[in-house]
C-alpha cells in the first residue's frame, strides 16, 4: 500500500520473449518427488528479475515456483503465460497471494495435460512421424525426415509462442475460457482423426507376407496371401493389432508383446509360414 | 571425426528424451543424422523410418516413463550405418533391448538428481537466482551425457564382433529378423489405439482401415477424410449449440496450423 508508485512492473516483450526461449528446457531436470519443479523455476527467472528488484522477494517467488509440477510440456507455455500476469499483478501490489498462484498452477496442469497428451504425443506425432516414414520408405529420402522435424518445430513453436501469450493477455480469464468445453471438443477431434488413421495405416505399414503355401485344389493352385488378399488385405495386421490392444487393456506389458511378435515372427518364418 | 558427430547427436538425443522438444531423438531424426556423420545417409534413414513405425508409440505421459528411443535410435544406426554394416533389421530388433537401457538410465537420473534439486532450494532462500539457472543448466547436461556415455562405450566395440556375433545366429533366425522387425510395428500402433479408444471411436477405426486397404488412396486424401469425419462428428454431435462469438483461442489456433500440416 505504502509502496511508492512510480512506474507499474511490467515484463516487457523481450522478457516474455526469454521465458518463451527458456520454456523448451523445462524437463531436463525431471526428479521424482517434485518432477518439473526446477524447470519451470528455471523459465520463470527471467520475469523474477523484471518484477522483484528486490533480493528477499525474488528468492520467495522462486521458492514459490519450485514447488511441485507437472504437465504436458507444451500446455506449460499455457500455464506460463497466465502465471506471468499473476505475477505481475502481485508485483505491483493486487491482491494475489503466493498461494493463489500456486493454486492456479495446481489447477490448470492436469486437466491440460491431460487434453493435450492424447493430442501431441496420441495424434500428432504417430500422424506426422508415419507419414514422414513412408516418405523416406517410398524413394523420398530425406525429405522423409525434414519433413517430421520442420513439421513438427514449426507446430509447436506456433502453438508454444501462442499459448503464452494468449495466457498472458487473458489471465485468469483463460481458467473460464476453458471450462466451456472446447478442450473436450478438442480431444475428441483428435482423438477420431487418430482412430481413423491409425486403422488406415494398420494394413499398409504392417509387412506381414504369407509363404505361398499353394492350397492345390484338382484344377487351381491358390496361394494362401492372394485368397487372404481376396477376402481382405492387411486382415492379418488387423487381428493382431486388435489382439495386442485386447492384451494392453488386460495390463499386459508392451515389452511381453514386442517380445511375443519378435518370436512369432522368427517362428513363423522358420516354419515357412511367413516370409 | 565421424565418431565426434556421433558423440554430439547422443548428447543431443539423450537431451531431447527427456526434455521432448526438437525431437532429436525421434529414429527418423537420430539416426538420419547418424547416417550423415557416417557417410550412409541411406541406411540411416532406412533404419530411422523402420525403426520410427516400431516407437511412435512410446511416450512418456505423466510420471511414466517409456522406453528410450534416443539411446536406442542413435546406437542402431552406428551398427548399421557403421563399420558394423548390421542389416536394417537388426538394429530395428536391437534397438528394443537398447530402449530399455535408456529407460532404466532415465529412471535413474531422475532420482540422482535429487540432490542437485535440493540445492536449488537452497539458492531461493537465499536469493541467488543465478545458482539457479546453473543447476538446470547442469542438469540439461546431464541428460546429455546419459545417453552420450553409453553410446561411447558401445561405440568401443569393434565392428568385427558385432559382425562376427551377427553371422554365428543361424541362417532361420538371420532371414526371420525381418519378419520379425516388421510385427513389431503393431505394439506401437496398438499402444496408440489403446490410448485414444472409447466405444463411440471405434466406427471411425473401422472406416480408416477399410479404406486404407485402398491403395489408389494417397496419405494426404486419407488425412482430409479424417479430419472431415471429426468435423462432421462434432457438427452433428452438437446441433444446439450454434456459432458463439468466441474469439479465436490458440488451442483453435494449433487445431488449424494441424490440419494445414496434415494437408500438406
Amino acid at each position: 500500500m505504502t509502496e511508492k508508485n512510480e512506474t507499474p512492473r511490467q515484463l516487457t516483450l523481450t522478457d516474455q520473449l526469454w521465458v518463451f526461449g527458456r520454456s523448451g528446457w523445462e524437463q531436463a531436470a525431471w526428479n521424482y518427488p517434485r518432477l518439473q519443479n526446477l524447470g519451470f523455476c528455471y523459465l520463470m527467472i527471467p520475469a523474477i528479475r523484471r518484477l522483484y528488484p528486490d533480493k528477499t522477494e525474488a528468492g520467495q517467488a522462486a521458492a514459490r515456483h519450485l514447488e511441485l509440477f507437472n504437465t504436458m510440456p507444451y500446455m506449460q507455455s499455457l500455464i506460463t503465460g497466465v502465471t506471468l500476469s499473476l505475477e505481475e499483478d502481485r508485483a505491483n501490489g493486487k491482491p494475489v497471494s503466493s498461494a493463489d498462484i500456486s493454486a492456479v498452477k495446481i489447477g490448470m496442469m492436469g486437466s491440460l495435460a491431460g487434453v493435450a497428451d492424447p493430442i501431441w504425443w496420441g495424434t500428432w506425432r504417430p500422424i506426422l512421424s508415419a507419414f514422414a516414414a513412408s516418405l523416406a520408405l517410398s524413394g523420398f529420402g530425406i525429405v522423409g525426415p525434414l519433413v517430421f522435424f520442420i513439421g513438427w518445430n514449426l507446430a509447436r513453436l506456433a502453438f508454444r509462442w501462442g499459448a503464452q501469450r494468449w495466457g498472458y493477455r487473458q489471465g485468469l480469464k483463460v481458467v473460464t475460457a476453458l471450462s466451456s468445453g472446447v478442450l473436450q471438443k478438442l480431444t475428441l477431434g483428435a482423438s477420431i482423426v487418430g482412430m481413423f488413421v491409425m486403422g488406415a495405416i494398420i494394413p499398409r505399414w504392417t509387412r506381414v507376407k504369407l509363404a505361398p503355401i499353394v492350397a492345390t485344389n484338382h484344377h487351381a493352385a491358390l496361394s494362401l496371401q492372394s485368397l487372404m488378399d481376396q477376402l481382405l488385405p492387411g486382415l492379418i495386421p488387423l487381428l493382431l493389432t486388435l489382439g495386442c490392444v485386447w492384451l494392453l487393456r488386460r495390463h499386459v506389458k508392451p515389452l511381453w508383446l514386442l517380445l511375443g511378435l519378435f518370436i512369432l515372427g522368427l517362428a513363423g518364418y522358420s516354419l515357412g509360414i511367413l516370409r | 571425426m565421424s565418431i565426434w558427430g556421433i558423440l554430439l547427436i547422443a548428447f543431443l538425443a539423450g537431451i531431447e528424451g527427456v526434455v521432448d522438444e526438437w525431437e532429436f531423438h525421434q529414429p527418423i531424426v537420430a539416426c538420419t543424422l547418424v547416417g550423415l556423420a557416417t557417410g550412409n545417409l541411406v541406411s540411416g534413414i532406412a533404419l530411422g523410418a523402420s525403426l520410427q513405425l516400431v516407437t511412435l508409440g512410446w511416450m512418456n505421459i505423466g510420471a511414466a516413463v517409456a522406453p528410450d528411443p534416443a539411446l536406442a535410435a542413435v546406437v542402431a544406426a552406428w551398427w548399421v550405418s557403421g563399420p558394423a554394416h548390421l542389416p536394417v533389421a537388426a538394429g530395428v530388433i536391437l534397438a528394443i533391448p537398447l530402449a530399455l537401457i535408456g529407460q532404466g538410465l532415465t529412471r535413474g537420473l531422475r532420482h540422482l538428481i535429487i540432490p542437485l534439486v535440493a540445492q536449488a532450494d537452497v539458492a531461493a532462500a537465499a536469493g541467488n537466482l543465478h545458482k539457479i539457472e546453473w543447476l538446470h543448466r547442469g542438469s540439461v547436461v546431464l541428460q546429455g551425457l546419459r545417453v552420450m556415455i553409453p553410446t561411447a562405450l558401445l561405440m568401443a566395440l569393434p565392428a568385427a564382433w558385432i559382425r562376427l556375433s551377427f553371422h554365428v545366429l543361424p541362417a532361420t533366425i538371420r532371414g526371420g529378423l525381418h519378419v520379425a522387425a516388421g510385427l513389431l510395428v503393431i505394439v506401437s500402433f496398438a499402444i496408440v489405439i489403446n490410448m485414444m479408444a472409447t466405444r463411440q471411436l471405434w466406427p471411425f477405426f473401422c472406416i480408416g482401415f477399410a479404406l486404407g486397404t485402398d491403395s489408389h488412396l494417397s496419405l494426404v486424401a486419407l488425412g482430409l477424410i479424417g479430419v472431415a469425419l471429426a468435423i462432421l462428428y462434432l457438427r452433428l454431435q452438437a446441433p444446439h449449440e450454434s456459432q458463439s462469438g468466441n474469439g479465436p483461442t490458440p488451442p483453435a489456433a494449433e487445431d488449424d496450423l494441424d490440419r494445414e500440416l496434415d494437408d500438406l
